[in-house]
């Protein structure tokens, strides 16, 4: 079978900003992978572009054979890094809306989720907590029997019982022949469930494996191999004079976060 | 079945493994049902394709066998059950040897060790 995803050349710039350097990925079917990368290495770039959001400033990228439009939006099923919905709507008013939008969306499974959470209906986006409103999200985006799913950054909001629900709710219900692209920071949590991991920084991928060969390899975990090949040199050092721009340092954060306030 | 999995290592075979001891003991009798790859997956929290591949090798080493009306099932070649419990003692055994042979007892005093602690 084809490749689900084939970009060539793939690059994105934003003003003197080289998100994505021409990338070249190639991602196979019935697969779960990680996309995983420090912050700011293009990885909700490349997700955005994947999902039609982003327009590309060199290169093709092609989902099931066609280029970016409305044929790759009905298969694609993204789950934004943000919410997205009004406050006053309902959980019923979402899943109108996503029967409206997308023909794949399975309104019984994802009613069926929704009750094994105890989310009502009629609960309001604006009473949920932060939790609650990316269960409904996940929900929503796995309720689509789509043939690739993007999910940016799935369970970085939740608590440790909740992130288990939503991996589980990843490996029941996406579709058989799609495949699954998780971007997230959390490693250690999603690494069992994965097939592949993509490494990418400052929009170059450093390495595409699989997590068996790269455990083989270096007989260690997604996350120790992530920490190793990611490791910065922390500044100050511990030298007297770099200790004393390390305080002022945090004198100043405090200072912005009371401003925040 | 409770699952203990190491990230250091490729978990298929520590799937394949944790099977052939629940098979062995019993927990999935000789000849009986086996639960789905799905069901498993879930259960071990790993991915359908992770379990899938423990499965195939289970059925290529005979002790899984897949019909098309009834699933998968256990075999019920009871030597081939003997066969691979031995075979598990063999690597339990090697373990031990290895990990004493760390300790600095050579394979005699590791041996009488053994022997000493059995007439207990």
């Amino acid at each position: 079978m084809s490749n689900i995803v084939n970009c060539q050349q793939l690059t994105k710039k934003f003003s003197t900003k080289t998100a994505l350097d021409h990338m070249d990925l190639h991602l196979g079917r019935g697969k779960i992978i990680g996309l995983l990368g420090p912050n700011g290495s293009g990885k909700t770039t490349l997700i955005k572009l994947l999902a039609g959001l982003l327009t590309p400033t060199e290169g093709t990228i092609n989902i099931n054979g066609k280029p970016i439009g409305a044929y790759t939006k009905s298969i694609v099923s993204y789950l934004p890094d943000q919410n997205y919905f009004a406050d006053w709507m309902t959980v019923k008013n979402i899943f109108d809306m996503f029967e409206d939008f997308y023909k794949d969306f399975n309104r019984n499974k994802a009613l069926r989720m929704c009750q094994s959470l105890g989310i009502d209906e009629k609960m309001k986006i604006k009473t949920m907590s932060k939790g609650t409103k990316e269960k409904v999200q996940l929900i929503l985006v796995m309720s689509r029997d789509a043939q690739l799913y993007l999910l940016d950054e799935p369970i970085a909001g939740v608590d440790p019982a909740a992130r288990d629900y939503i991996l589980t709710t990843i490996i029941n219900n996406y579709n058989e022949n799609g495949t699954v692209l998780i971007s997230t920071h959390l490693i250690s949590d999603i690494e069992r469930i994965l097939d592949e991991v993509i490494f990418i920084k400052d929009g170059i991928i450093l390495r595409h494996e699989t997590i068996d060969d790269i455990k083989e390899k270096e007989g260690k975990s997604i996350d120790a191999v992530f920490r190793e090949q990611f490791r910065m040199q922390p500044y100050p050092n511990n030298t007297r004079d770099d200790f004393s721009t390390s305080s002022t340092y945090h004198l100043n954060e405090t200072e912005e976060a009371e401003n925040d306030r | 079945m409770k699952w203990i999995l190491n990230d250091n290592i490729p978990i298929w075979p520590q799937l394949k493994e944790q099977i052939m001891r629940a098979i062995i003991s019993g927990e999935y009798p000789s000849g009986s049902s086996f639960p789905t790859v799905r069901q498993l997956a879930e259960e071990a929290g790993v991915n359908r394709n992770t379990m899938q591949r423990a499965l195939s090798e289970l059925e290529t080493d005979g002790l899984l066998a897949t019909n098309r009306t009834a699933g998968r099932t256990v075999t019920s070649d009871m030597t081939l059950i003997c066969k691979t419990k031995k075979q598990l003692a063999q690597s339990t055994i090697n373990n031990y040897f290895k990990e004493m042979e760390t300790l600095g007892f050579t394979k005699d005093e590791a041996l009488s060790i053994i022997i000493n602690k059995e007439s207990e």
